[in-house]
């Protein structure tokens, strides 16, 4: 069984990939779009589009009805989620089912588990994998307390529901922990409809890497290698490579199978990313995000795979093209998160309209991106507007061509962080390949 | 008495309250200082308080809760 057609959930450049992938292997895409949306190139390029609604998110992107009955009115036999927006909701992914569609992604109970923190953290104790040391969750303030005695100072309070850096407080003493307890209860209750929060203790400036793998609907399950994302803001990751630097072989080995164990532990299906913290010759997992990552394309350029066009043969039931034997890499990857938001004014998020564009070209250079001249940045969804990934047989080359493809990169009408990366690309710790989660932040606050 | 308008100073969606749950920040008649919030302007995924930047008694609030406004759009007027 192979899919006919395929409903793209999403907008911007994420939406494009999908419907490039799709009519690459001869599916029909279906788009869909809001009223902003109504011109963007992702309704351009597929080969049908619905509207979903008002601009607002919640009024067309995020209602999970309208992307059903849509896909239901296209005729296509799945739908594709993107990331953000309703990918790791599981009772999206359960309506899709219920409506005798394929979900592009793991079957709702594992988007459920993997999307409950405190159950993904059980999971990954019984695959065997480490977890950072922490508690079960805590109802009360003494409860609080006597969990963060065995964890040690510092701690993070983490909301159960939480997710992509959200819903997350640091206490370094028991006075801090007394105090920042109910306030994250509180938010936890209003932000994911859940209280329930735990503890972690708190790294000292570990590394942020994770591992891709891919897994069929008939037991097979392949890792394609780690990613580097520390460099990070508000949580939220500015610029990613590929292979990451320093880290020894052996390491590396023990990452990629702890993410295939963790895998294999929940009956994965799909494509995923298993992220973890790396500090010295630790590690330990976070979270599974069981969807396509924004930064999918630095493992595409090391790895040679496509893996939007993996995910959608997997959902048509067809098994890996790739033994893990096959899955080699190559060269170095690296890249930079162009969003509409003015690192001079403290990342305001600035909407607008491109005036003019110019996209980097040549060897080695690949830009995802939905931004058109003349399109305009609607206030409604996500700051990211592009990705540029480059890719280069040695690190010192990648990061020579990133440079060179900054200076050629030009967007008119609105502020974007290319700026930023083109100094980013400077800093020692950048060159050398020895940054930590700190490093962004600490650089960006006046330090080094 | 004078009349005083509160606009946004960014484009986004316009929420009366804080949570879809929650009281709404202020309703007609209520009376603010300078600097208290009025509503929230969501603007790619972050969300902005709108302060009101006079004292006065609230007139009329000039959006609906969740509609779309442009940058510079009158929000809520004061009487002063």
């Amino acid at each position: 069984m192979t899919l006919n057609g395929v409903l793209v959930a999403n907008r911007g450049e994420i939406a494009l990939r999908v419907v490039r992938a799709c009519r690459e292997l001869g599916i029909r895409a279906v788009a869909v779009y809001s009223d902003a949306d109504a011109s963007a190139a992702h309704v351009r390029m597929a080969d049908d589009a619905v509207h979903l609604g008002r601009s607002a998110a919640s009024k067309s992107y995020l209602d999970e009805d309208k992307v059903v009955e849509a896909a239901r009115s296209a005729g296509v036999d799945a739908i594709h989620p993107g990331y953000g927006f309703l990918s790791e909701r599981p009772s999206f992914a359960k309506a899709v089912e219920s409506a005798g569609l394929t979900f592009v992604g793991p079957p709702s109970s594992v988007i459920a588990t993997m999307g409950d923190k405190a159950a993904a953290r059980a999971l990954a104790r019984r695959a065997g994998v480490p977890v950072v040391p922490g508690s079960d969750e805590v109802g009360s303030v003494d409860e609080a307390l006597a969990a963060a005695e065995e964890v040690g100072y510092p701690v993070l309070i983490k909301a159960s529901a939480g997710g992509g850096g959200r819903g997350i407080r640091p206490a370094g003493s028991a006075d801090e922990l007394r105090t920042v307890v109910a306030e994250a209860q509180r938010e936890a209750a209003s932000a994911f409809g859940s209280s329930a929060v735990y503890l972690e203790r708190a790294l000292q400036g570990p590394r942020h890497v994770e591992v891709q793998v891919l897994a069929d609907t008939h037991g097979s399950v392949v890792h394609c290698f780690e990613r580097e994302c520390s460099l990070q803001r508000r949580r939220q990751k500015i610029l990613e490579e590929a292979p990451a630097p320093g880290l020894d072989d052996r390491l590396r080995e023990s990452l990629c199978s702890a993410a295939v164990d963790l895998a294999r532990e929940v009956s994965y299906v799909g494509a995923g990313t298993v992220e973890f913290l790396v500090e010295g010759e630790e590690f330990y997992f976070i979270e599974m995000n069981t969807r396509i990552q924004v930064e999918h394309p630095i493992t595409e350029w090391i790895t040679g795979l496509d893996l939007v066009a993996e995910q959608l043969r997997i959902a048509g039931g067809a098994p890996l093209s790739v033994a893990q034997d096959d899955v080699t890499r190559r060269g170095a990857s690296i890249e930079f998160r162009v969003n509409a938001e003015d690192p001079d004014q403290d990342f305001l998020p600035s909407p607008g309209t491109v005036e003019a564009l110019e996209l980097p070209g040549g060897p080695g250079v690949r830009v995802d991106t939905a931004l058109m001249a003349g399109d305009v940045v609607p206030p409604f969804y996500d700051s990211l507007v592009a990705k540029l990934a480059v890719w280069a047989p040695t690190r010192d080359q990648a990061l020579a061509r990133g440079r060179r493809a900054l200076a050629e990169y030009r967007v008119d009408g609105l502020p974007t962080t290319i700026g930023l990366h083109r100094r980013l690309l400077d800093h020692p710790a950048v060159v050398d390949g020895t940054y930590d989660i700190t490093t962004l932040e600490t650089w960006l606050a006046g330090g080094t | 008495m004078g009349s005083h308008t509160i606009t946004s100073r960014t484009p986004g969606v316009f929420y009366h309250r804080p949570s879809p749950d929650a009281e709404p920040y202020v309703t007609q008649g209520a009376s603010v200082s300078e600097g208290d919030t009025v509503g929230l302007v969501e603007v790619m995924k972050t969300f902005h308080e709108v302060k009101a930047d006079a004292a006065g008694t609230v007139s009329k609030i000039l959006v609906e809760n969740e509609d779309e406004v442009t940058i510079g759009q009158d929000l809520v007027e004061l009487e002063t």
